[in-house]
């Protein structure tokens, strides 16, 4: 594998957020999503929904400021934007499932080039597991972002041919930022739109484990 | 009239059967009726079959239930990172687990409420969550069939509650209590504060009195873990 540069987890989310549009109802996930917010661009106003019933949601908050019946998904206390709303979970769900939402960003262990998404348990793992929001998000968003590391710590492919790891849904991502790469799922097959500064798309194709055109 | 204002918390909930099936409200630390988790936990129902969004954190909401075998089968999207009580549990067997993606969840709840025998959705299609589920194509999308969740009872936290029943919630705190509410045979509901009635303005209820069987008055424990 190449050593060279790769994007750290902060300049993936910086990079996934210049996939968001000026307006756009928004929901982020666990992991390198979650850091979306404090990189979006410029001038650039978006609203975020959490599952657990806000939409326009702020920024974290600050020390002081906590209320803890005010928290994101993540059960970390938030802060509201001007015009915030409230409702139950069956509402924050029926916009995720309903098409409502105009992006949601997931993490992923696996993408394939079909736009499968895993990414809710990695096969072995000890304890329950949880699914959690993710299923009903990956079904329903307009435009399903992935971002994630390129490969697992070991090296492997995280895009595949054909997920081995617990599916989450069928057929549901659009777009895959990681650390080397941006890539559009579409019906030929992936896609790659960019490259990280200093890869080439052979070097990225000999770590992806299907056709990039 | 029939009373519903309880004198305490473990009048509340004094006649919960070993067995009950039993929703519980609650997301992220918000909204979990934990002095009526607390005073089910001092009764020592036993044999419960749990529905809540996650078991507990650490001893606090359903953990402490988990550490004292109460509960034998959990309906939930997310038991949670920090529910070591129903993981030993659960690695154990002493407690099996339905999993289910947290908007289905929900709606099955409604379902329940509404009378409605189930729904057709694509959310789990291909995935462990359609194991066994009849599987068909509706404007030639793959979607699987879901049938409704029922509870004896729910557990539920309120903000402000009048005598009749009527109920408010604070911020995100609603998230799963309105659902629940609806969806069980029998309503118990934890407010902050019962006002007179008609002291809740009726375009601000949330929950109409409908679904409300008995309201306590609880200010013991907001958070836990």
């Amino acid at each position: 594998m190449p050593d060279k540069p790769r994007l750290t987890r902060e300049e993936i989310a910086a990079r996934a957020a210049k996939e968001l549009r000026d307006g756009a109802y928004v929901n982020l996930g666990w992991g390198i999503p979650n850091l979306i917010a404090d990189y979006l661009p410029q001038g650039l106003t978006v609203f975020f929904h959490s599952e657990n019933g806000i939409l326009g949601m702020g920024r974290r908050a600050k020390p002081g400021e906590e209320d803890y019946d005010l928290v994101d998904a993540m059960k970390v206390p938030v802060t509201l934007m001007p015009g915030a709303s409230f409702f139950h979970q069956a509402d924050a769900h029926l916009m995720t499932r309903g098409g409502h939402l105009d992006v949601a960003v997931l993490g992923g262990f696996q993408v394939s080039e079909k736009g499968d998404l895993a990414n809710w348990k990695v096969p072995g793992a000890r304890g329950s597991g949880g699914i959690g929001g993710a299923m009903d998000i990956a079904a329903g968003a307009k435009v399903l972002i992935v971002c994630m590391e390129h490969t697992t710590k070991e090296g492997a492919p995280k895009i595949v041919k054909q997920c081995s790891y617990p599916l989450t849904a069928l057929a549901c991502v659009d777009i895959i930022v990681t650390d080397l790469a941006v890539i559009d799922i579409r019906p030929q097959g992936l896609v790659l739109r960019e490259t990280t500064p200093g890869w080439t798309k052979n070097e990225i194709q000999e770590l992806t484990g299907a056709p990039l055109s | 009239m029939k009373q519903k204002i309880f004198p305490n918390i473990d009048a509340a909930v004094a006649d919960v059967p070993d067995g009950a099936r039993i929703m519980f409200g609650g997301f992220g630390g918000a909204g979990f009726p934990n002095n009526l988790i607390q005073a089910l936990a001092r009764k020592g129902t036993k044999n419960i079959t749990a529905i809540s969004n996650n078991c507990g954190t650490r001893d606090g909401e359903l953990g402490l239930m988990f550490k004292n075998g109460q509960i034998s089968h959990v309906i939930a999207s997310f038991p949670g990172p920090h529910a070591n009580y129903f993981q030993e549990r659960f690695a154990a067997k002493e407690v099996t687990l339905e999993l289910v993606p947290q908007g289905i969840l929900c709606e099955r709840m409604r379902a329940a409420a509404a009378g409605l025998l189930g729904f057709y959705t694509t959310v789990g299609v291909g995935t462990e969550v359609a194991a066994g589920k009849e599987e068909r194509i509706i404007d030639q999308q793959r979607c699987i069939l879901e049938t409704p969740i029922h509870a004896d009872y729910a557990f539920i936290k309120a903000q402000e509650g009048d005598e009749l029943g009527n109920l408010t919630y604070r911020l995100a705190a609603r998230n799963f209590n309105p659902i629940m509410a609806m969806a069980a045979k029998t309503t118990i509901v934890e407010v902050e504060e019962i006002v007179p009635t008609g002291a809740i303005e009726p375009e601000n209820v949330v929950t109409p009195a409908i679904f409300v069987h008995r309201i306590v008055q609880a200010k013991g424990i907001r958070y836990a873990g």
